[in-house]
């Protein structure tokens, strides 16, 4: 049977200029349920919907520390992202120890496209299936960062990744004017949660499926799980 | 010609005279000390840094509070102690990462440290180790280690410049060594009992007056850290800056 | 049997004669690394003011007694806050302005706040240089320097030295070498406490450091009349200034020495 004859590695253009594989990786995202990144300019504020296997089973990890400066959240591919989210460990650790110095946000995004970049170019590899949202508190303030298995990284506002994620940033995109004035950390808490709300389907949140993680200046990254987050609820 | 041999191997160089060999080390002065007393324990050092002669700083603090209510304290060559620091420092943050999180109690700091220490037993950190602050029944608790890792606990301890003239004021003044019980005419030792934070203090600072008079490698400053249940908190005195 | 452990394994002499050092074109020494400075750049001293940091050297290279090279600049700028000041060996001080021009470099690179927020900070050039130091005196093979590294941070004075063994500390008032015996005294008239640094005006402690200088010339044998001094004032910006000259000495007693040199009686 024919099939189509591009789509088998990452190394093999189709004759339109596409590399299939980093495409289907994108769809990977989009199975992975949804978080929500909003920035204000005095803070960053992750949420993210949890998801269980089966009644039985623990709610997955949606939110990972990466310093005290700065932080992560996923949706796609969890082991990827455990990958990823260690090599930002590492890379913020050497900043610290070497230089004294906490790692950028900016120089987090490029140090993440350069390595998912090396993947879309060699045989026998795949690109990673994990979208991420970064968020952080740098020299340069606060940062909210969303990364891509192609090896894109951009600096946004706001953003939301995972299935259903159109409602939500459609929800930021109109609301970004007031939100980016917002000096309260748990009010700006408030607007991802509104946000996330927008990507439901027949979900409700509680403090078993919802995470939330905030930085800023004076406010190391911290996350709020389980009855931590009850009084956003 | 008879002549010392760069190596440990009789025939691998013949007659290479050695003239002068690169020495890794330095002595930097300094003294430090830690006390355990029933709910809480301190490490306290002074903040003179010296070569030879020399005061570097009169203002080094060498004693830190490492997080998870551990203080920590490396005396000796103070490179090598600040080096030493920063690697358990990085050791407990990792270990926050892989263990979600969770509180090191002091006796893993202690096993943590002792391979630190071990894993250069062939190039050891010139240092004289001390760690504080509360054990698992929540009464204070002080470990101590040798350069390449030996360690135990105790009630009390001194180490570094200082610790030859501070020790046998501590065995006497803490552990009422050498103490008989009035009238018992020395059959009857006086009972070790705990002391109180203000009592150690007291303690401390004579034990540190008595070293900055009689070494000179000791002084400028004194900064005692007290780790208690309820965190760390840090007091400094003056010492004679001559 | 040759019981020396060195052997073991080895064809013995005995069978295959001296084992010939040419054929594998094996070095008869051990590796060796630097085990004493050659050209030589003597006291790098500086201090605290209120508003910022001094910090002087003089510009003579020494090979051992000889006063070789005349025009060497040991104060190094990196970026608009930092300066950097080298004593000891000179090629191993060249090695350590490429490093800090690397760092530079790479700081700039896709970096889109490198000239303000994200713009190296004196206490990052020093965390590295203290880390290079101690690593090289770690594999027995130091960088044989004395530096202090002297800038501003977050709008107050920052000043440290890290030497050839990784030894770092911190203090109002700094220098390496014969400074630390002869200038450092003078400069600790002046700020001998943290709590002295908010009290000392720039002319006071450029006086200080104008003076000392004199002083290490009188009395150092391995230093020069020509120095630079820099300056980086949290108002002002890095001031440096180069070819600076030791002035007013009072020599006025020489001419009644007796005993050395060539005077008769």
């Amino acid at each position: 049977m024919f099939r189509n004859n591009y789509d088998g590695d990452t190394v093999t253009f189709s004759p339109t200029g596409r590399i299939f594989q980093v495409e289907y990786a994108l769809e990977a995202i989009k199975q992975g349920s949804v978080t929500v990144g909003v920035r204000s300019k005095k803070h960053a504020v992750l949420v993210a919907l949890k998801r269980n296997a089966d009644e039985l089973s623990s709610y997955q990890k949606k939110v990972i520390k990466c310093d005290e400066h700065m932080g992560l959240s996923l949706a796609g591919l969890a082991p990827d992202a455990r990958v990823l989210s260690n090599y930002l460990r590492q890379q913020c650790n050497y900043s610290s120890l070497v230089f004294n110095r906490k790692l950028s946000l900016e120089k987090a995004g490029h140090l993440l496209s350069d390595k998912a970049q090396k993947n879309t170019q060699s045989y026998g590899g795949r690109p990673y299936g994990v979208g991420l949202l970064l968020a952080g508190y740098d020299n340069s303030g606060p940062h909210l960062l969303e990364f891509q298995p192609s090896g894109n990284t951009l600096e946004l506002y706001g953003s939301a990744i995972g299935a259903r994620s159109q409602g939500a940033k459609t929800y930021l995109e109109r609301t970004l004017e007031e939100y980016l004035e917002v000096d309260d950390a748990d009010k700006l808490i408030e607007v991802a949660l509104e946000a996330l709300k927008q990507s439901l389907k027949d979900e409700t949140l509680n403090t078993k499926n919802l995470s939330i993680a905030v930085v800023g200046e004076d406010k190391p990254f911290t996350i709020y799980d389980g009855e931590a987050v009850a009084p956003y609820l | 010609m008879a002549s010392t041999v760069a190596s440990e191997y009789s025939n691998e160089v013949k007659n290479v005279p050695i003239e002068h060999q690169f020495n890794p080390y330095s002595d930097n002065g300094g003294t430090i000390l830690g006390i355990a007393g029933e709910d809480f324990a301190v490490i306290a050092g002074d903040t003179r840094n010296t070569t030879d002669y020399s005061i570097n700083s009169r203002y080094q603090p060498k004693v830190f509070d490492c997080g998870d209510n551990i203080l920590f304290s490396a005396n000796g060559f103070s490179a090598d102690g600040d080096a030493l620091v920063k690697r358990f420092q990085n050791s407990l943050k990792w270990y926050h990462f892989d263990h979600n999180d969770k509180k090191l109690s002091l006796k893993s700091a202690a096993r943590n440290i002792q391979h630190l220490l071990y894993g250069k037993r062939f190039f050891p950190y010139y240092v004289h180790t001390i760690i504080a602050g509360l054990d698992e029944e929540g009464k204070g608790a002080v470990f101590s280690f040798d350069p390449v890792g030996s360690y135990e606990r105790s009630q009390c301890i001194a180490g570094g410049a200082g610790a030859s003239i501070i020790m046998p004021f501590l065995d006497n003044q803490v552990d009422f060594k050498n103490q008989y019980v009035p009238g018992s005419h020395g059959t009857e030792r006086r009972k070790a009992q705990y002391l109180t934070v203000d009592e150690v203090i007291k303690l401390v600072r004579d034990a540190f007056t008595s070293a900055t008079e009689r070494h000179i490698h000791v002084g400028d400053g004194l900064e005692i850290l007290i780790a208690t249940k309820d965190g760390v908190r840090t007091e400094y005195f003056p010492l004679k800056r001559d | 049997m040759n019981h020396d452990p060195f052997q073991w394994g080895r064809p013995s002499d005995a069978h295959y004669g001296n084992y010939n050092k040419k054929i594998a074109e094996a070095s008869p020494y051990p590796k060796m690394n630097t085990q004493q400075p050659i050209v030589t750049g003597t006291s790098v001293i500086s201090m605290k003011y209120d508003n910022g940091v001094i910090i002087a050297a003089d510009n003579l290279g020494s090979y051992g007694s000889l006063l070789r090279f005349n025009d060497i600049e040991r104060l190094f700028p990196v970026g608009k806050n930092t300066v950097v000041g080298i004593s000891g060996d000179i090629s191993d001080m060249q090695h350590l302005e490429y490093l800090l021009e690397d760092i530079q470099t790479e700081n700039n690179y896709d970096n889109q706040y490198a000239n303000e927020e994200e713009a190296l900070k004196p206490s990052y050039v020093f965390e590295y240089l203290s880390n290079v130091m101690y690593n090289r005196r770690s594999k027995m093979n130091p960088l044989w320097n004395a530096i202090i590294v002297a800038g501003i941070e977050d709008g107050k004075p920052f000043l440290s030295y890290v030497n050839l063994l990784g030894v770092t500390y911190s203090s109002p008032s700094l220098a390496t070498g014969f400074g630390a015996h002869l200038a450092l005294p003078l400069l600790r008239k002046v700020v001998d406490d943290e709590s002295d640094v908010e009290k000392t005006s720039i002319e006071s402690a450029k006086a200080a450091i104008i003076e000392s200088m004199k002083v290490l010339f009188y009395r150092d044998a391995r230093s020069s009349r020509k120095y630079s001094l820099a300056i980086v004032d949290k108002d002002e910006g890095l001031i440096f200034e180069k070819g600076l000259q030791v002035e007013n000495m009072a020599w006025g007693f020489a001419k009644d020495i007796r005993g050395y040199g060539t005077q008769k009686v």
